[in-house]
């Protein structure tokens, strides 16, 4: 009973967040965001006392029940472990507790969210690994599934499905993806909840309060025959059957054992054992990180070509990303340095994005945490999906209309690469696209024949309509410098 | 079955078919005992008065023709002509009585002349007439040896050794200032090449002797009185004439003149007028569902283009009328339309008159997607955005400028992923510097800089709302 219930509560929790990660439908997403947001390390991570609490609690009653139906990288898992059963059956084994590695890497990894060190939080979080591999892995799968539905709505006049941009928004994130998804199948196949059991910090924080937990699988010595399936079957080899004891700190209440067992020996029923406190995981605390220095990005101008035929399209040079000193991240994640001590690099807001603006940083000391630029699209005034959908509130929500008061960054004018001065055309292309206004043409005493575009630092948000669209390629004449700390106006 | 069984009951299924199209053939020709109806007839000629031709009512042309991946350069810029096709469409426009073919060294990027040439060059050269352009339009060609070249060069592609009716190209163009009177003068009489050309024609290798004009009325005007004062005689002239256009080119651009000025002008000195645009590039060929409604009303059977064909071709000054084909179809519609030409009565004008108001009031960019603006060097696909804006007013799918409105959600959804479907995105209005560099080249006088800002803001507008 026990074990049904688990596996269809596991398995809806894992299509609802698969949905959610894919990014297929915003309202979807929105409807099914809450699963991200009772995930622990991001709930932990966005201070969010509510959902800690709750399941602090929820282990305190049933032990790690997290780790078999809320966690997904863990149910992940059971679909190896699931198939590995079926190559051989009762291949497990009891391991004594590796104590010092679990609460090493714990440790470790603590230490690492105090100082914000994000190549390890974004590696070890269980959920954000699951993210990676979703985003990396399924998600280009239902993009071109979405993409041909698209074609053939076109083809009927339906407006179901419309088309979106596929394109590679890091290298980083799918090879560390498809390595965490490798180590994990290999170990799921062989020895099923290894990776939860000695490696991952959030199970070895519930393991704490889980040991003590009011609900428990309890061992009937008296009704044992030694027949030792139940050792066999327990893909945490947390059961010792020849003491007939079960290391709570590693069981994750999967009730495999129940099943297996022909002589009702194993049970999961309240006992005496009383509920210990909750040891709080500190919040993360300050560090400074000055980011290196950067060159202004060059440019070329877009090729002028004489009209002495009719028809035919110009072609047009991809965009590329200048470099920026500071890098720019979502209004709502309020500092880059906030930002980088919550995001957890779950790829949620990635996903998400309608723009084609977030993408994983690659730069090493933000290890895969999203950062925006302008290339494909710009960070429209009406869009706040990425705040809406972040568990970890690295990106709080926005709400109303004060995404326009928040400044991201500002934009920078590059003379040499603008149109104006370099090409003698008479482009107002940023000033014109300016959503705020922030942008004027205006003829400098120096050079009193042409207008170039000045900025008004005061009103520009940083939004990229002007990296965006500016028309010199590959390098935009005007782009966005990101502000270490976001001002609200 | 066996074989005999399967010929027999083949047999029997060709006989039954055969049966129904016999039937088919006969109905339709029995309901049109009370009217002549449309394509039942032969093509309708008009002759001109200064070398006798006889020429058909319905003109190919060749600025709009099809290519391999389907529909014209516009839909697949990289596409080649598919020649095949063309070839198949210069045969059914010959044998159902089309002689007029007009082209020019610009259309289809250039591509036109040698499509043209290829086709009819299996056909006797004295089946039909070919017309082409000096389209000299850069300034780069403007002196007189490169101009001599580009008319050279058009007798080759169209592998022949004269032209029966040349154009001086676009006349009056660009509009605005004096650049309309600066550019002719550039182009044809500083360099001597209009001597030139009459040089030719006397020599033979120019049969008719014209020019199409869009633009300044000063040039048009300047050079009517050239031949009434007997400076130069034109044989023939081009002008943009349209139901829509007869009234309110003016009304539409201020820069531009209404065509029932540009045909009296013609037709009181016996110039005959070649019509291009009846159709305003397929606009009049696509209306919203209340103006067709009108039409049908009066004519159930009848498309909004053939009402727009019937109108262009009922002036008896009209010589020929020149309509873009892309598609085969769009040739048997026309060819039925003026085979034999029922031109319009008085009311039936009267109808096309008041429609003409109501299609003013539409506010639709006046694009005919010639393509002459075109590349833009900033990549934008100008007649694309033009076209979504002026689909969604005749489609009925504009969503309303009041976002409170119950459908406007849905409207707004439809419209953008039309949008982003007609026009990819980096080709779209938001791309647009505002540059101008399109501006001397649109024959409509559109403000295309201004028209994609409009289109823009109100892509914008739908955006954030």
């Amino acid at each position: 009973m026990l074990r049904k219930i688990r596996i269809s509560l596991a398995s809806l929790m894992l299509i609802i967040i698969t949905v959610l990660l894919c990014g297929i439908n915003y309202k979807l997403s929105m409807a099914f965001a809450w699963v991200a947001k009772i995930q622990f390390l991001p709930a932990l991570m966005a201070f969010d006392i509510v959902v800690i609490l709750f399941l602090l609690l929820l282990t305190a009653l049933f032990g790690r029940i997290y780790c078999s139906v809320i966690c997904p990288l863990g149910v992940m898992q059971d679909v190896f472990g699931y198939v590995g059963g079926k190559v051989k059956k009762n291949r497990f084994s009891f391991s004594p507790e590796k104590k010092w590695l679990r609460y090493g890497v714990l440790f470790f990894f603590v230490l690492c969210l105090i100082v914000g060190f994000a190549p390890v939080t974004t590696l070890l979080a269980p959920y954000s690994a699951y993210g990676r591999i979703i985003n990396s892995l399924i998600k280009p799968i239902c993009d071109f599934i979405n993409n041909a539905l698209a074609d053939s709505a076109a083809q009927n006049g339906s407006y179901l499905f419309s088309e979106v941009d596929i394109w590679t928004r890091s290298v980083t994130v799918p090879v560390v993806s498809v390595l965490t998804l490798l180590i994990l199948a290999l170990l799921a196949l062989a020895n099923g909840r290894t990776y939860c059991n000695t490696v991952c910090p959030v199970g070895t924080a519930l393991s704490l309060v889980a040991r003590n937990a009011i609900f428990k699988i309890r061992f009937d010595k008296s009704k044992c025959r030694n027949c030792s399936l139940c050792e066999k079957n327990c893909k945490a080899s947390a059961i010792d059957f020849k003491s007939g004891t079960i290391d709570y700190s590693r069981c994750v209440v999967c009730g495999d054992c129940i099943e297996v067992c022909h002589f009702d020996a194993l049970r999961f029923c309240a006992g005496g054992a009383k509920a210990s406190d909750a040891p709080a995981e500190p919040d993360a605390s300050r560090r400074a990180f000055i980011v290196g220095a950067a060159v202004a990005a060059g440019g070329v101008a877009a090729a002028q070509t004489l009209s002495k035929v009719d028809g035919g399209m110009a072609a047009l040079t991809e965009k590329e990303a200048p470099e920026r000193q500071t890098p720019l991240v979502p209004a709502g994640a309020v500092s880059v340095d906030r930002f980088k001590k919550h995001c957890t690099a779950c790829q949620l807001c990635v996903s998400s994005c309608p723009n084609n603006v977030l993408r994983p940083s690659t730069s090493p000391e933000r290890f895969m945490q999203p950062e925006m630029s302008y290339e494909r699209g710009w960070c429209r005034p009406e869009c706040k999906r990425c705040g809406d959908v972040c568990p970890a509130k690295a990106i709080s929500p926005i709400n109303g209309g004060d995404k326009k008061d928040i400044h991201i960054g500002h934009a920078v004018w590059i003379e040499s690469n603008c149109l104006v001065t370099s090409a003698d055309v008479a482009c107002d292309c940023c000033a014109r696209h300016c959503p705020q206004g922030a942008i004027t043409m205006v003829k400098t005493n120096d050079n009193p024949q042409k207008a170039v575009p000045m900025v008004d630092v005061s009103k520009c948000t940083g939004c990229g309509a002007c990296e965006n669209l500016c028309p010199a390629r590959p390098f935009s004449a005007i782009y966005v410098e990101g502000h270490e700390q976001h001002v609200y106006s | 079955m066996d074989r005999r069984e399967f010929l027999k009951r083949l047999g029997l299924g060709t006989a039954a078919g055969a049966a129904v199209l016999a039937g088919c053939k006969t109905s339709s020709s029995s309901s049109g005992e009370d009217e002549v109806l449309d394509g039942h007839g032969t093509m309708t000629y008009r002759v001109n008065p200064n070398t006798g031709d006889s020429v058909s009512l319905l003109g190919f042309g060749m600025m709009r023709l099809p290519v391999v991946a389907g529909g014209t350069e516009r839909d697949h810029p990289d596409s080649p002509i598919d020649q095949d096709m063309v070839n198949r469409q210069v045969d059914y426009a010959l044998e159902h009585g089309v002689n007029y073919f007009d082209t020019s060294p610009a259309y289809c990027r250039g591509l036109s002349e040698r499509a043209t040439g290829i086709a009819l060059e299996r056909h006797p050269r004295k089946s039909y007439f070919i017309a082409t352009k000096l389209s000299n339009f850069s300034p780069d060609t403007w002196s007189r040896k490169a101009s001599i070249a580009i008319f050279e060069n058009s007798l080759k592609e169209l592998r022949t050794d004269y032209v029966d009716y040349l154009l001086m190209h676009g006349i009056g163009m660009p509009p605005g200032g004096d650049e309309g009177m600066k550019a002719f003068y550039g182009r044809y009489i500083d360099n001597g090449i209009l001597d030139w050309l009459v040089e030719q024609k006397n020599k033979g290798r120019i049969r008719n002797l014209g020019f199409s004009y869009h633009g300044d009325i000063r040039v048009f005007d300047m050079l009517l009185k050239w031949h009434d004062e007997g400076r130069y005689h034109w044989d023939f002239a081009q002008i943009e004439l349209n139901y829509l256009d007869w009234d309110y080119a003016n009304e539409i651009n201020p820069r531009n003149t209404d065509a029932s000025y540009l045909y009296a002008e013609l037709h009181r000195r016996g110039i005959p007028a070649v019509i291009m645009e009846p159709l305003l590039g397929g606009r009049l060929a696509n209306q919203p569902a209340n103006i067709m409604q009108r039409m049908q009303r009066q004519e159930p059977q009848s498309s909004a283009a053939r009402w727009a064909m019937r109108f262009a071709g009922t002036p008896e000054g009209v010589l020929s009328v020149l309509s873009g084909m892309t598609y085969l179809e769009h040739l048997k519609e026309n060819v039925e339309t003026y085979s034999p030409l029922r031109p319009l009565n008085d009311e039936e004008n009267a109808l096309l008159m008041t429609l003409a108001q109501d299609i003013y009031e539409l506010k639709s960019v006046p694009c005919t997607a010639c393509n002459y603006c075109m590349p833009c060097p900033y990549g934008i696909d100008i007649p694309g955005n033009f076209a979504h804006y002026n689909r969604s007013i005749s489609d009925d799918k504009m969503p309303s400028h009041n976002p409170l409105q119950s459908d406007f959600q849905k409207q707004k959804r439809e419209y953008l992923i039309d949008y982003d479907r007609r026009v990819p995105k980096l080709r779209q209005a938001d791309h647009c510097i505002g540059c101008g560099e399109c501006l001397s080249h649109c024959p409509q006088g559109i403000k295309i800089p201004d028209e994609l800002k409009r289109i823009n803001d109100f892509v914008e507008y739908l955006k954030q709302n």
